[in-house]
């Protein structure tokens, strides 16, 4: 459908039995890097799960490129044109690196092992390591390149930055970036406020399974005001944080 | 202290191990056997009973192993499948030779064996299929009610199979060219062991190459450590559940005409050896294709030497060793050797 935005969600609604997380949740977006940010139990990484098609959604639809992709399975979603890198990246402990970009790899596909290869250099020096004995940054990428192989038309991306060194985060801001000037999408939900101004000029402010504000630029991150209002930051510290939040470690 | 506590069970199991080698080498005088020391050729014989045994359990116990990997499936009808794949082939080889009794293994040539052993495996994964698509696919994520299904289609079949092919032992002749004895330490040994063997190396290097070196068994070995996310990849696992209870069924198949040509098929063999399918899966961790040839070993090791290297007077108790030998490995890994939590 020509003119539709690449994503559009709209009025989505889903939770955990009873229990509903995302309430009436609207945004939409099109080739470009997107950031969404809030406290934790906001719902971001439900938001991610129900993109996906790991949950399924109750209410409210989801589109894209104008056609509907709520409630198909994760496998449907995937070959539509959205690709995870979920929470924790969920690598393959029993695949080496080689493998989990060769069980992906198709002919015809504009990416390839190769080009992930040069994308993240320091995968091709780690091929025949297995997922589990891989670095935090090193999972990462690896993480990242596997949603590369499928060809996506969007990449979501849940806590990328979670656990890394500030030297590889800022290899993986070069690689949203990288992406979106070669026509790919990018979905990055983050407490790292810093981070995620860095990687998304665009950020939506996520609140009790809403989407409440939404920024450009560095405006969220330069204003404390607007920090303590949506994200109840109080240090400025760039690390959007409740009291249950964990303290963050660091994984080169 | 503490890291001596932990440590108590690894402790215990090695102490077992030693003992028992002490004992088979040098203290076993009054066994049937004798030591290992003054009598090599029995130990070389049990040894090789072992070891050939083995091969045939890991045959049996790869294709159980390997659904309950991906699916989380705990196929009970597992043993089923063996047994028909049994007399399926004896049928084919009973037709192929011209004879339904006392066929001698020197009538039997090598395709006469192994066409029929094709043709009952193929049955077995055909029906293995039919029962994953018809009954345990819109079950899928929910193992207890999938044993449960599993276990009464083995009853159904339990039955149907007393009605076609009768309730007396028949067995599937080994083919003439692997047919001989040989003799090790003076002793007379059956090349029928070794060929059985053989057969079971062949089958556990190719699963090996198929899971290591292909797209497919990539795509299987990341199913079973994470499902949703390999679906998550655009992946249809559906399809590769169903191809790999086809290959699971199939390796029962092979197993059971594997097993009817060594011991016989008859009513009770089905839940004989699945029974013995568990044991392995459980010594070696489910899931875990590594673990199921560990299981085979440790199990088969207690199953040839227990009645040869027990007293004379105790060798009716053999069977408890197996009993042991399972508390053992649980104790110091309680998800079998290679298991991790499901």
């Amino acid at each position: 459908m020509t003119g539709a935005p690449l994503l559009e969600v709209r009025g989505l609604r889903a939770g955990y039995g009873a229990s509903v997380v995302l309430e009436d949740l609207d945004f939409h977006m099109d080739v470009e890097a997107v950031g969404i940010v809030g406290r934790n139990g906001m719902g971001k990484t439900t938001l991610c799960d129900t993109l996906v098609g790991f949950l399924s959604p109750s209410g409210g639809q989801v589109l894209l490129r104008g056609e509907r992709i709520d409630g198909r399975s994760p496998e449907r979603i995937a070959r539509a044109g959205i690709a995870y890198v979920p929470q924790g990246r969920r690598l393959f402990p029993s695949l080496t690196v080689e493998e989990h970009l060769a069980m992906l790899s198709r002919r015809g596909r504009r990416w390839t092992p190769f080009r992930v290869y040069e994308l993240f250099p320091r995968l091709a020096e780690r091929k025949r390591q297995r997922g589990g004995h891989l670095s935090g940054g090193e999972q990462q990428m690896l993480a990242v390149g596997r949603a590369l192989l499928l060809d996506a038309d969007l990449i979501v991306m849940d806590e990328p930055s979670e656990g890394l060194a500030p030297a590889v985060v800022d290899v993986l801001v070069d690689a949203v970036h990288h992406l979106v000037a070669e026509g790919v999408a990018v979905l990055v939900v983050e407490q790292n406020l810093r981070a995620a101004v860095r990687m998304a000029p665009r950020q939506l402010v996520m609140v009790s399974g809403r989407i409440e504000a939404e920024f450009a630029g560095a405006e969220l991150r330069d204003r404390p005001d607007l920090q303590h209002r949506y994200l109840g930051v109080g240090a400025g510290d760039g690390t959007v944080r409740s009291d249950s939040d964990r303290t963050g470690t660091t994984d080169a | 202290m503490i890291a001596t506590r932990r440590r108590l069970p690894a402790l215990c199991a090695a102490a077992v191990a030693v003992a028992a080698a002490v004992w088979v080498l040098f203290l076993a005088t009054d066994t049937p056997a004798g030591t290992a020391v003054e009598h090599p050729g029995a130990f070389a014989v049990t040894v090789l009973d072992a070891v050939t045994f083995a091969g045939l359990l890991f045959v049996a116990a790869s294709g159980f192993t390997l659904i309950f990997g991906l699916m989380r499936t705990v196929n009970m009808a597992h043993g089923s499948l063996f047994l028909l794949a049994a007399y399926v082939a004896i049928g084919v080889q009973q037709a192929m030779v011209g004879k339904t009794r006392n066929i001698d293994a020197a009538e039997v040539g090598i395709a006469d064996w192994l066409v029929p052993m094709l043709v009952g495996a193929a049955a077995a994964a055909v029906v293995g299929t039919v029962i994953q698509q018809a009954f345990l696919q819109w079950n899928e994520g929910q193992e207890l009610r999938q044993a449960l299904i599993t276990l009464a289609i083995t009853v159904v079949l339990a039955d149907q199979m007393l009605r076609e092919f009768g309730g007396l032992a028949q067995r599937m002749v080994w083919p003439g060219a692997v047919t001989h004895f040989i003799t090790i330490f003076g002793q007379r040994y059956a090349t029928t062991r070794l060929f059985m063997l053989g057969v079971a190396v062949v089958i556990g290097v190719l699963l090996w190459l198929w899971l290591d070196r292909t797209r497919l068994g990539m795509i299987v070995r990341a199913g079973v450590d994470d499902r949703q996310m390999v679906r998550g990849l655009g992946i249809n696992i559906r399809l590769v559940f169903a191809v790999v209870f086809f290959a699971g069924a199939f390796l029962a198949g092979v197993g059971g005409v594997l097993g009817a040509s060594f011991a016989g098929a008859a009513p009770g063999t089905d839940g004989a050896w699945l029974l013995n399918a568990l044991v392995v899966v459980i010594i070696g961790g489910l899931g875990s294709l590594k673990g199921a040839a560990a299981g085979s070993l440790l199990y088969g090791t207690v199953v040839a030497f227990s009645p040869v290297y027990l007293p004379s007077q105790y060798s009716f108790y053999a069977i408890i060793l197996t009993f042991g030998l399972l508390a053992l490995v649980l104790a110091v890994r309680p998800y079998g050797l290679y298991g991790r939590p499901a």
